[in-house]
């Protein structure tokens, strides 16, 4: 697997005030990479770094190999929290507007036959979130869930290098929490994308993530709180307990259709458990 | 029971609202019919709370007939005139604060450059401009228009701006992000999401541009709503006076609602419940 975006001693500075240090992270395509860490520690910062909102005032960022520039730029797609949706268009409205900036530099906006084909690919992106009967809603009239529903249909359309979400389902209730980590999870596999995702909530860094990044202060000066920066402290790969998860659904299957054709050949009842 | 929103007495008030917020003017005009009928009855001359016969006799000759002096129906002239020119104060107005505000509020550059030269002009009292604008326009109809928007437009461009340079941070990240340029971002983002909030600033400044209006015209015409009321005012003509005013009410009000029902359509997504 190739690193998708690199960081290569990365500092963040603003003033005396030391907020990244020392960050060397590589993110191989198709990872799905959580960052948890304490408030304070950078986390936010290192999301803006990636997003093209802030330059590092040392060191480098390159994706596919190419230095990043400091601009927000189609290649990363980003959900937040919050406000992530236009007000002021509809469900299909926020869907087509990344399709229109494209298209259409001039008006922004696509006519007839060309908005038809946008409006079909956009809905085609609105069923994978399950959102296919809401076109014509505004995000006034939706629940949180549906509209990060929205946002994440809204981003995905670019068919960004990487997407970002920014703590995405933090104001969420637990139940539709749930919904969403299904719902990205096999937005995920079905499109393999690589996700940076910043959360607060551990189990789920944990539970989505195929790695995760612990963002800290590894130094700290009582004196001057603000001498040291943050950097990963806690680089932890979730890659064998996925595998491993993996296997062992498979191996169940395995051994249930075993058992059933033995059933079927025999046509006795077998204990598996005692002629084991 | 309670009176706040939510609670039992909201069915009723919802089907009734229209009828209940008549009740207080109602009730101001019973008051005044009372207070009138008593000084009539004492004095048969009385000038100052004129009885509604006396006032559509009065009115009857400017409505219905034409004035022997210019020909013209006075009424109607007075209101075309004083319309015209509060419609184009509005519309230069509005213009100037979507086109400045807009780019106030989405170019920093811009700000820095103009911001305080809008905030400079906003704190000048306009009345005290009207002297200039009477020397460099002349009395004509170009100052009566300029005074409203030199009174009304600093404050709609700098409530727009605020407004815009206000909007999430966030929002304009994810535009740049599906690929818009400042351009579209100014086109598709900023400039829908100020209209509903340029209107809002409209509806308040409504107040202040009636205000520059009839005192324009009060110092310097020869027809318009102002211009009669200050006219009448040398012969006591409360029965001219009285029914002026509340015709300036009745527009003022009427160009309120149009304003507020074209936004609730126009720009459903603003107003929350109301779609």
């Amino acid at each position: 697997m190739s690193a998708a975006l690199s960081l290569r001693n990365v500092w963040v500075e603003y003033g005396d005030k030391i907020v990244l240090e020392r960050v060397n992270l590589e993110i191989e395509e198709g990872a799905f990479v959580s960052v948890v860490g304490p408030s304070g520690a950078g986390k936010s910062s290192l999301l803006r770094l990636v997003l093209g909102q802030d330059a590092p005032s040392r060191g480098t960022i390159t994706l596919d190999g190419e230095p990043l520039k400091a601009q927000c730029t189609p290649e990363r797609g980003v959900v937040f929290q919050r406000y992530s949706v236009f007000a002021h268009l509809t469900v299909l409205g926020n869907t087509i507007f990344g399709l229109e900036c494209e298209q259409a530099p001039l008006t922004g906006r696509l006519f007839g036959a060309r908005r038809r084909a946008a409006a079909e690919v956009a809905h085609e992106m609105l069923e994978a979130v399950g959102l296919g009967d809401a076109l014509d809603l505004y995000p006034a009239q939706m629940s949180g869930g549906m509209q990060q529903r929205l946002a994440i249909a809204q981003a995905l359309i670019k068919r960004p290098r990487i997407l970002l979400l920014d703590e995405p389902f933090g104001a969420l209730d637990p139940g539709i929490r749930a919904d969403m980590h299904t719902l990205i999870t096999r937005l995920w596999r079905e499109r393999s994308l690589t996700i940076l995702m910043v959360t607060h909530d551990i189990q789920e860094a944990f539970s989505l993530g195929t790695r995760v990044l612990t963002l800290d202060k590894s130094r700290v000066d009582p004196h001057a709180p603000n001498r040291f920066g943050a950097t990963v402290v806690y680089d932890l790969s979730l890659e064998r307990r996925l595998a491993r998860e993996a296997e062992l659904a498979s191996a169940v299957q395995v051994d249930e259709t075993q058992a059933r054709e033995l059933i079927s050949d025999s046509s006795i009842t077998i204990d598996t458990i005692s002629n084991k | 029971m309670s009176w706040l929103k939510g609670q039992s007495w909201q069915g009723y008030v919802k089907g009734n609202k229209a009828l209940l917020g008549l009740l207080p003017i109602i009730a101001l005009a019973l008051l005044y019919l009372v207070v009138a009928a008593d000084r009539n009855a004492i004095n048969p001359n009385e000038k100052i709370l004129p009885l509604p016969s006396a006032m559509v006799e009065a009115m009857w000759g400017l409505v219905f007939e034409r004035d022997q002096l210019s020909g013209r129906y006075l009424f109607w002239s007075d209101t075309m005139a004083s319309l015209q020119r509060l419609g184009l104060g509005l519309l230069i107005s509005t213009l100037a604060a979507l086109i400045v505000g807009l780019l106030l509020g989405v170019l920093p550059t811009f700000r820095a450059t103009f911001g305080m030269t809008v905030t400079s002009v906003a704190v000048i009292p306009p009345i005290a401009l009207l002297p200039i604008l009477f020397i460099v326009f002349g009395l004509g109809e170009t100052a009566k228009v300029a005074l409203i928007v030199v009174g009304i437009a600093p404050f709609m461009v700098r409530d727009l701006a605020a407004y815009i340079a206000a909007l999430p941070r966030e929002q304009i990240v994810k535009a740049q992000t599906l690929g818009a340029s400042t351009w579209q971002l100014m086109l598709r983002f900023a400039l829908p999401q100020a209209m509903p909030r340029l209107i809002q600033a409209l509806r308040l400044s409504l107040g202040p541009a009636w205000v520059f209006l009839i005192s324009a015209e009060a110092i310097a015409s020869d027809v318009g709503l102002g211009y009669r009321i200050f006219l009448v005012r040398r012969y006591l003509a409360m029965d001219v006076i009285l029914p002026y005013v509340a015709w300036i009410a009745i527009l003022a009000a009427t160009i309120d609602w149009l304003l507020a029902a074209g936004s609730r359509r126009l720009y459903p997504w603003a107003h929350g419940s109301g779609h």
